[in-house]
């Protein structure tokens, strides 16, 4: 016996309240609409509440901060553009930025050309393909601040493996790789590079996997050998990859930080020193909150025009599948 | 056996040797390269083993001369140790629990239920998600210290206990799900806050998983924030702590490999525990 066949919904159908009932129904959905709206607002109300005071308030409020004069004794005096201006007549300002652009276009393109080359290696099927695989993302789970303390003494000129090692093969670095000023660069850049590509290399992996069989066979069929199956099929099926990899890796990058704090603090001579390094000296050692807050909204310029500059450059090249 | 056939099995045994070549030297070219990337890793273990002399040894070599466990000890004399660690797996701890929680109940009330207003809150999230934290450092440290949460737990965990990002990547996952089992709840007069914690939330746990172990790895390895939070050591996290601790003059640096060894530790037991489904998350949703 099915339920629509009990008599008292039979019963209840004959009724003549059919008015009745469809306003029922209505005040039904109605309170249920209600209780909806409610209950949305109920579980978004943390979450909002946290944003607002610790994401949206110090928001707005380094932006009203960077037309101030503001250190920790005195209230924050307003200076109009003053920090600005400083941040244009500044030759540290313009070192950082500098030096950001170096070390994010610098790591940003060998870490996407490693990354792609080393995924598609290690897509072929090879014995140790999964411990090569687990050995390059190690890096990426573990903390930067922590691994750098091991890599400035491999790096120490007089009790450093890798300073030791290099010139035993020919690598000759007269004062020691985060002493020399053209080579601190080049050894945060490096650390840089180690600590993310496993990220990069999965993504890639992802998207190698995600590309047909299909177009290989018929590229095989045509006599395409391995490079040109690659340069044809590969690497333009990849651009979506290629995008998102470098915008995120861009993004990091500018924001670099870690290593830069334990390697070098920024020195020799100011030539590791980042905007974020920079801001951690101007905002937290020197106590200038207004400067440090310009140069936060330096940052964002930065990464605002990068991202964007990334997107339109890709999307014009970016193939459809 | 003719000619041919003994030509023919020539040839299928030079092919096989061809690709077991191919093979043997693609597992060295990939043993060498996992061997580079472990270098920093392997050292540092190393290192966290050996004595004071033969850490000042010349040449430095790879492999301890001599074997000892003082470092272990020093680490818990020299640094507070002890101190670091808890507070570090508090400071982790509570933000992933904290932040799942919200995080999933916000993605949640984005992805399924409907009230005004949705699609503005949904805008501002994806807003909040492209600024830098750092532009947040100055504000968020100016309104610490008014409420005197420096150099306190409450402090380093409030300002992450709910995270864009997170929001996001939940109504993303939810957006996934069937809509039949909540629809059935629904009709069986369930409520909205039943619904989502025995039917919804259930579902959820391959992204929570996710979720989780990313928060709970960027927080226990984060420098920048407990760097600024702390002006006391004493409450301080291990990045934190430990290179605040590097380079002061009394404290050995194999005291300090032991401490780093010791502060890798759980992170990478959880990360070869659930390696496959942790990179399987990044791969398909580019968690970061």
């Amino acid at each position: 016996m099915t339920k629509t066949n009990t008599p008292a919904l039979r019963a209840g159908s004959l009724r003549p309240t059919g008015p009745a009932r469809s306003s029922d129904r209505a005040g039904r959905s109605r309170r249920g609409a209600v209780s909806q709206r409610r209950a949305a607002w109920t579980f978004l109300a943390p979450s909002l509440l946290v944003l607002a005071v610790f994401v949206v308030y110090p928001i707005g409020q380094a932006l009203y901060l960077s037309f101030t004069n503001y250190s920790v004794l005195t209230p924050p005096e307003w200076a109009g553009l003053d920090n600005y201006v400083k941040l244009f007549s500044d030759p540290a300002a313009g070192n950082a930025i500098a030096n950001t652009l170096i070390y994010a276009s610098a790591t940003t393109v060998a870490s996407v050309v490693l990354a792609l080359l080393i995924a598609v290696f290690l897509n072929r099927r090879f014995p140790l393909r999964g411990f090569a695989r687990t050995a390059i993302f190690l890096p990426y789970i573990t903390s930067l601040g922590v691994v750098s303390i091991a890599w400035s003494y491999l790096l120490n000129p007089d009790i450093g493996l890798l300073s030791y090692w290099g010139r035993v093969v020919g690598i000759p670095v007269r004062t020691g790789w985060l002493v020399d000023p053209n080579l601190a660069m080049v050894a945060v850049i490096l650390v840089g590079i180690w600590k993310f590509l496993g990220f990069y290399v999965v993504m890639y992996l992802a998207g190698i996997q995600s590309i047909p069989s299909d177009l290989y066979e018929a590229a095989a069929i045509d006599g395409a050998g391995p490079v040109r199956r690659f340069v044809s099929v590969t690497w333009p099926l990849l651009s979506n990859q290629t995008l998102f990899i470098a915008v995120i890796a861009t993004i990091t990058n500018a924001q670099a930080f870690d290593q830069i704090y334990v390697m070098t603090r920024g020195g020799p001579f100011f030539k590791t020193e980042t905007l974020v390094m920079m801001m951690y000296r101007v905002g937290f050692q020197d106590l200038d909150f207004g400067y440090a807050s310009a140069l936060a909204y330096v940052l964002v310029a930065l990464l605002a025009v990068l991202s964007l500059a990334q997107v339109r450059f890709f999307s014009r090249r970016a193939v459809q599948y | 056996m003719t000619a041919a056939s003994q030509g023919r099995i020539a040839r299928r045994g030079r092919m096989t040797v061809r690709i077991g070549v191919g093979k043997t030297v693609a597992a060295l070219v990939a043993l060498s390269l996992a061997l580079v990337f472990l270098l920093p890793i392997i050292w540092m273990a190393f290192a966290s083993f050996r004595t004071i002399p033969d850490l000042s040894t010349f040449p430095p070599t790879l492999f301890p001369r001599g074997w000892t466990l003082d470092n272990y000890t020093q680490v818990f004399q020299d640094l507070p140790f002890a101190r670091l660690y808890l507070n570090t797996t508090l400071f982790a701890g509570i933000v992933t629990v904290g932040s799942l929680f919200l995080d999933s109940m916000a993605g949640y009330a984005l992805a399924r239920l409907d009230f005004p207003g949705r699609r503005v809150i949904f805008v501002v999230v994806i807003l909040l998600l492209l600024l830098p934290f750092q532009v947040t450092l100055v504000p968020l440290y100016v309104l610490m210290h008014n409420l005197g949460l420096v150099n306190t737990l409450a402090g380093l965990v409030l300002p992450r206990i709910s995270n864009a990002f997170g929001i996001f990547f939940m109504r993303q996952f939810f957006l996934g799900l069937p809509k039949d089992l909540e629809d059935a709840a629904r009709v069986d007069g369930a409520s909205e806050w039943r619904i989502f914690a025995s039917v919804v939330l259930p579902l959820a746990r391959p992204a929570l998983l996710t979720l989780g172990l990313f928060y709970f790895q960027t927080n226990w390895n984060d420098l920048l924030w407990p760097l600024i939070m702390t002006n006391d050591v004493q409450d301080a996290t291990l990045p934190a702590g430990l290179s605040l601790f590097n380079g002061e003059h009394n404290i050995h640096y194999g005291v300090i490999m032991a401490g780093a060894v010791l502060s890798l530790l759980p992170i990478v037991a959880l990360f070869l525990l659930v390696q496959r489904s942790f990179v399987q998350g990044i791969a398909t949703t580019g968690v970061k």
